[in-house]
């Protein structure tokens, strides 16, 4: 492995810049090319088992008489796509929330924002039952962008400042609160089913107008992500160093929430809460890759993409015929992490 | 500090006073509205048949309950933040109903349809199972966060892990119930005591009745807990064994509280933090107060539950999430 030669690998005193362009390129590529591969298998695999003839023929000569044709067409294909989109942009919007918060335990799940954007769409089911996917999408960004700056505003409101371990309670705090809320709301409008189908997580009743509508958001978020990736790395070193090397650390931080509400708000319309990627994928990442953000955002959405078609492809293995949730699956694998985590860093930060 | 003790008298008295008027408030509230005068009537034997079978059937079980719950739980925050020494700590936030919850599920799920017979049996032994589970998640959560001792925040940290992991486990198990079990766990875990009945207050009664006056006989040890190990072996307590028996008074009183009113968190978080603000850190005021506040809050937050919406009702738990959760709030941006 090209990563063993470099010589400044870790030294977690030295606040220099570790950087493996080469394990990042790897990544990139080999990622890429397994992505696909895990797309394939997700495609095969399922309540009935297809070979990849029958997809392959399917996709060159489309023969709509044929179930195996429409299933893949129409339901295989365009889940497994937005698997890889939800992934990538929850590993991103995790990644970029790290990056600017100095935070390891910053992630969308963890600070209120799915949390947010669940409470809008509950109300958005219950006020104006039969919304469009649009409308809903624009429901679950403006509740993204609530939830946010509850937690990030209590954060600010208090004396000893924005330390990690209190943006993650006020984030446990906000999330319970308005889950609440938004349970309240659903059992009053008697929207409960609706709503506790979409919450659980899943990615099973996906269609091609949710693609279309993840993929623009995804791309926008990537682009304007990479242009911020060089001043997210300085930010990372810390405000003053950043204010130091002449950088408007206010307009990179407001840039960055925004891109951050965009890609969580699109997922969370989609899918429902899956937690844990935006929290697990980044810090693997960076373990890869070194703590350039350059490389850590476009290599953090392809991992995120791949754990979530993967975690989707076991979801519907664990108890077939019916469908898991593949948030719990996700939190499966995250809780592990989130542990180690925490017992590194519980004791240094307070 | 006999001036705190009468405080306490005074605090202890206005919240039983609080307890009786909402009791009465809640018999007569409700999808059916029974006037005072009936609700009177009918407790002293001469009301009519249909008023004395939502009573003594349907609403006075539900109070009781919610009552002995409230004083649990609120026990249970009020030992754990002592005896960790954590402001934070709360059986719901710390992952240990969650295990309960768990361990609930999967009983139902093996046990419940395959031995029909037991009937009523099976009540008595739910409290039972939600014991298991909670003390397995609280040994578990304790062993991770145990690094050179165990510091408060990391206790927190790893017990909001632990939680969401109980959490999927309990959404994988729900998912191969079968549609009816899976919407009665739904309302359960969230924290709900509508459908309980006479049955589950005899349950639960005897863990109460043991368990609460064994905190607070065990008083004296929680203060000088409470003043940091150092002091405390200075002062002869065996630390860690008595430490150990406090902690598993506080397990055993949340996962009692779960396996009848599901999960309801922050309640633990919020009571203790407003007891000792009014009644100061001597356990042997300071438990009672949280005990009888608990009952309070929990039977109030029943009442807003049972009536705000009317007729769907709000599971209690989720009430308290909002009213301990907006509390939680207030305490973390003040610090």
């Amino acid at each position: 492995m090209p990563s063993n030669t470099s010589t400044d690998t870790t030294n977690p005193e030295q606040p220099s810049i570790v950087s493996r362009p080469i394990v990042a390129t790897i990544i990139l590529f080999g990622g890429l090319a397994i992505l696909v591969l895990s797309i394939g298998l997700s495609i095969m695999y399922g309540a009935s088992d297809i070979d990849f003839i029958t997809i392959w023929q399917s996709l060159t000569q489309f023969d709509p008489s044929s179930t195996s044709h429409q299933i893949i067409r129409g339901l295989r294909i365009p889940r497994a796509l937005a698997a890889a989109l939800i992934g990538a942009s929850l590993a991103m919007s995790g990644a970029i929330m790290q990056g600017m918060t100095r935070n390891p335990l910053a992630s969308p799940s963890i600070m209120g924002v799915t949390a947010g954007a669940t409470f809008m769409i509950a109300i958005s089911y219950a006020v104006m039952p039969g919304s469009s996917n649009f409308t809903i999408m624009l429901w679950a960004f403006s509740g993204a962008a609530l939830g946010t700056s509850i937690v990030f505003g209590i954060g600010s409101l208090s004396k000893s400042g924005l330390t990690p371990v209190k943006l993650a309670l006020a984030g446990t705090a906000v999330t319970a609160l308005l889950s609440s809320i938004s349970s309240g709301i659903a059992i009053h409008f008697n929207v409960a089913k609706d709503i506790s189908f979409w919450y659980a997580g899943g990615v099973s009743s996906i269609q091609w107008m949710h693609v279309q509508l993840l993929a623009p958001v995804a791309i926008i978020g990537l682009t304007i992500a990479l242009l911020l990736a060089n001043s997210i790395t300085v930010l990372n070193l810390g405000d003053d160093v950043a204010k130091g090397l002449g950088q408007q650390t206010i307009i990179t931080k407001l840039t960055g929430t925004l891109v951050v509400l965009l890609l969580t708000g699109a997922a969370v319309s989609v899918s429902g809460t899956i937690g844990f990627i935006g929290l697990v994928i980044p810090h693997i990442t960076r373990f890869l890759v070194g703590v350039n953000y350059r490389w850590i955002i476009p290599c953090s959405a392809i991992l995120g993409g791949l754990l979530l078609v993967i975690a989707d492809t076991v979801s519907r293995m664990v108890n077939p015929p019916f469908e898991t949730p593949v948030g719990t699956i996700t939190a499966l694998v995250g809780v592990p992490f989130f542990l180690y985590l925490a017992r590194r860093e519980g004791s240094g930060i307070r | 500090m006999n001036k705190k003790i009468n405080k306490a008298w005074l605090v202890a008295i206005g919240l039983v006073a609080a307890i009786i008027v909402t009791l009465l408030l809640n018999l007569n509230l409700g999808v059916v509205r029974i006037a005072p005068v009936d609700v009177f009537k009918t407790l002293t034997g001469s009301g009519n048949e249909q008023n004395s079978m939502i009573l003594f059937h349907f609403r006075l079980p539900r109070m009781v309950i919610a009552l002995l719950i409230g004083a649990a739980m609120a026990v249970s925050g009020a030992i754990l933040q002592s005896v960790t020494h954590n402001d934070l700590a709360d059986p719901g936030i710390l992952g240990i109903n969650s295990g309960a919850g768990f361990a609930v599920v999967l009983y139902i799920f093996y046990f419940q349809g395959n031995v029909p017979d037991i009937g009523a049996l099976s009540v008595f032994l739910l409290p039972l199972a939600s014991l298991v589970g909670s003390t397995i998640a609280a040994i578990l959560i304790y062993t991770i966060s145990w690094k050179n001792g165990v510091s408060p925040i990391r206790l927190i940290l790893v017990g909001i892990g632990i939680n969401s992991a109980f959490a999927a486990l309990i959404i994988i198990f729900q998912l191969k119930m079968d549609p009816n079990d899976f919407m009665r766990a739904t309302v359960w875990l969230s924290g709900n005591i509508s459908g309980t009945d006479w049955t589950y207050v005899l349950a639960i009664l005897p863990w109460m009745f043991i368990l609460i006056p064994f905190a607070m006989y065990k008083a004296s040890a929680l203060n000088t807990l409470n003043l940091g190990d150092d002091i405390a072996k200075g002062l002869g307590t065996h630390v860690e064994r008595e430490r150990r028996i406090l902690l598993f008074i506080a397990v055993a009183l949340a996962g009692a509280s779960v396996s009848v009113g599901g999960g309801i968190a922050f309640l633990g978080l919020v009571i203790p933090h407003l007891a000792r603000k009014i009644v100061g850190v001597r356990h042997e005021s300071f438990l009672p107060i949280t005990a009888l506040m608990g009952a309070f809050l929990l039977l109030a937050a029943d009442t807003i539950g049972r009536n705000i919406l009317s007729p769907s009702e709000i599971p209690v738990g989720l009430v308290v999430s909002v009213i301990g959760g907006s509390y939680f709030i207030y305490l973390l941006s003040k610090t």
